[in-house]
């Protein structure tokens, strides 16, 4: 569970985020939603304490991070960032053990329960066959798995990921959701997911938050969200919206135009 | 390492990776106790080489007579033990506390920068050293009954001071930048090193003396420098070697380390202070012998992999054998001339680092 309550964020001096509330229960997936640069990288790297908390309460499990050591943090709450940079030489079973490092001491060796957990992990995603394999020799879609996997092996109550979908083809998107899906109900955590495309958005996330200069444009469901006029306030885009003829959530057509400056140009 | 699973088996469900990874784990152990052996029989051929003419079997059996358990009635010149034991030894001794030193410096700052052209003089070590002891020579020539043991003083505390103002000046708040701490590095680096071509175009008739200093080397050593060494340098590569899994997790990106629990910015600090203090102990007595921190952490992560478990002592074994056998070489080749070390682990380490480079072309680095 992550309650955040009146939080403003932001770097040094200037709050980039302000007034944000909601919540996300176990098993809950929330779909952080906007334009680019509207925050949402930055209210990610603020539930994770890597940039400065102004204002309100971040609370994990009902813990509050700004009171918790880095290592107890770790141990609430994984990440899966946008295009991590992942060292080539190690192999894919190294780097998802790495996940176990919030539990290690300094000088205790990763045992055969820590070994049994990162190999569950791998399992679980489907990414067990790769264990031997250097991360240099994988793709775009297999390293998204094993950081999904690295994450699992922390443990956490929570996990945040920061567009999982940004870099792979339409079904390496679909079935990296579907496994975010799946360990979100068997894992029992909460999920924070930074989403660009609005119909996956739409078809995975049970509640979406439209972020908007900085501020929560709206929230809720994804038929009250992702509605023509929000999108038209928020991301400018002339969009249509219609209810997908299976299960009713909004899917979004676009229709190709004419770049508005010729427009206005040829007005003038 | 070499398991490939046959097309078409469906793996998921086999603990295949958990269990090799215990072989491997097993391997490196065992490499590090066979390196640790090739040490030891490196000491005893490395005391066999020098201008004085002792058989091979006398200094071997010097050298074991004095090790605790083992029995030997001496049946050789008095003169022979003493060359062994308080001139080849002591040398020998320092060659492979410095180079242990270095190479471990060299693996910490390249895994700390996640930079492979680090090395452990690159953010001041070197330049500051030089111009300390530089300016110790100079201040020593004017007061000469100070005494000039006191060279590595000078050297050490221009090598902690050119640090500590990079340091300084790298910081950005309450962090540490990696970029920004190079670059101070290297400007630092370059302003200090002006001083001291400054110094010597001025002061050059009297400098000769430091030339060697600064080109490196072991002739000097004796028993009170490696025991003022010794603690020192043992204690920083445990203190580094302690960090290996905060070093490991951090060859992913800061953001990334510190999402895994990893405090990035106290782990730098501790690194730095550890990797510059051996490292300035280190060149305090010998002066700057290059390449050994460069190289062998680099040779090492070629041939045995990037985990700072195995990377860290590995390189302090290996980086030990070479700069003793580089030493061996400078003095033994062309007795009774010596060779400056730097010279020879450059000439011999180059090529073979280059063939392991071109060997394991596919590979990446890091």
């Amino acid at each position: 569970m992550i309650e955040l309550k009146d939080v403003s964020i932001g770097y040094n001096r200037r709050p980039i985020l302000t007034g944000i509330n909601f919540q996300v229960a176990s098993e809950e997936i929330v779909g952080l939603i906007g334009p680019n640069a509207s925050g949402k990288t930055t209210l990610l790297k603020g539930i994770n304490r890597l940039v400065r908390l102004f204002t309100g309460r971040i609370l994990v499990n009902g813990i509050d991070i700004a009171i918790i050591d880095r290592g107890a943090l770790a141990r609430l709450l994984a990440t899966v960032p946008q295009n991590p940079t992942l060292p080539a030489a190690f192999t894919a079973f190294e780097l998802v053990l790495m996940g176990r490092t919030p539990h290690l001491g300094l000088l205790r060796y990763e045992g055969s329960k820590d070994i049994a957990i990162a190999w569950q992990a791998m399992e679980a995603t489907q990414t067990a066959y790769l264990a031997e394999r250097r991360i240099g020799e994988l793709s775009g879609g297999e390293r998204q798995q094993l950081v999904i996997a690295r994450a699992l092996t922390q443990q956490p109550k929570a996990i945040l990921l920061d567009e999982p979908t940004a870099n792979l083809d339409i079904n390496h998107q679909i079935e990296t959701l579907n496994l975010i899906k799946r360990l979100c109900r068997e894992q029992r955590l909460a999920a924070i997911i930074a989403q660009h495309d609005l119909n996956l958005a739409a078809q995975y996330c049970d509640q979406v938050v439209l972020l908007h200069r900085g501020e929560i444009y709206a929230k809720g469901t994804p038929q009250d969200v992702i509605t023509t006029q929000n999108i038209k306030a928020v991301y400018g885009a002339e969009v249509a919206i219609h209810p997908h003829p299976v299960n009713q959530l909004p899917v979004l057509y676009i229709t190709a135009g004419e770049d508005k400056e010729v427009l206005a140009k040829g007005k003038r | 390492m070499n398991h490939t699973n046959p097309p078409g088996k469906i793996t998921t469900g086999q603990p295949a990776a958990p269990v090799s990874l215990a072989a491997h784990r097993r391997n490196r152990v065992y490499t590090i106790i066979t390196l640790s052996g090739l040490l030891g029989l490196t000491i005893l051929v490395a005391s066999t080489i020098g201008s004085a003419q002792i058989p091979f079997r006398t200094s071997f059996a010097i050298i074991l007579s004095r090790l605790p358990l083992i029995d030997i009635t001496p049946a050789w010149p008095r003169g022979f033990e003493t060359i062994i034991l308080y001139v080849r030894l002591p040398r020998i001794m320092m060659a492979g506390l410095v180079g242990a030193a270095l190479a471990v410096a060299g693996a910490a700052y390249q895994g700390l920068l996640r930079n492979p052209l680090a090395d452990p003089y690159l953010i001041g070590v070197a330049p500051g050293a030089g111009l300390g002891a530089t300016i110790g020579f100079l201040v020593l020539l004017t007061f000469p009954w100070i005494g000039f043991g006191l060279i590595p003083l000078f050297a050490f505390i221009g090598a902690l001071g050119a640090v500590a103002v990079v340091y300084t000046l790298a910081r950005v708040g309450k962090t540490l930048p990696i970029t920004t701490l190079i670059l101070a590095g290297v400007a630092i680096g370059a302003f200090l090193s002006a001083i001291t071509s400054y110094l010597f175009t001025h002061f050059g008739r009297y400098l000769h003396g430091i030339i060697f200093w600064l080109m490196g080397g072991l002739s000097m050593s004796n028993w009170n420098e490696v025991r003022l060494i010794f603690p020192w340098i043992i204690i920083g590569i445990v203190v580094i070697w302690i960090h290996f899994r905060p070093l490991n997790v951090m060859q992913l990106d800061e953001d990334q380390a510190q999402q895994l629990g990893i405090k990035v910015e106290r782990v730098k600090i501790i690194l730095i202070i550890a990797a510059t203090l051996i490292t300035a102990v280190a060149v305090s007595f010998t002066g700057l012998i290059g390449f050994v921190g460069l190289i062998i952490p680099h040779a090492v992560r070629l041939i045995w992999g990037p985990d700072h478990r195995y990377l860290l002592p590995l390189s302090a074994l290996v980086g030990s054998i070479f700069l003793i056998l580089a030493d061996a070489a400078a003095h033994g080749l062309i007795p009774p001339r010596e060779i400056p070390v730097g010279v020879v682990t450059a000439l011999c380490g180059a090529p073979f680092f280059l063939y392991l480079l071109r060997r394991k072309k596919g590979l990446s680095f890091f």
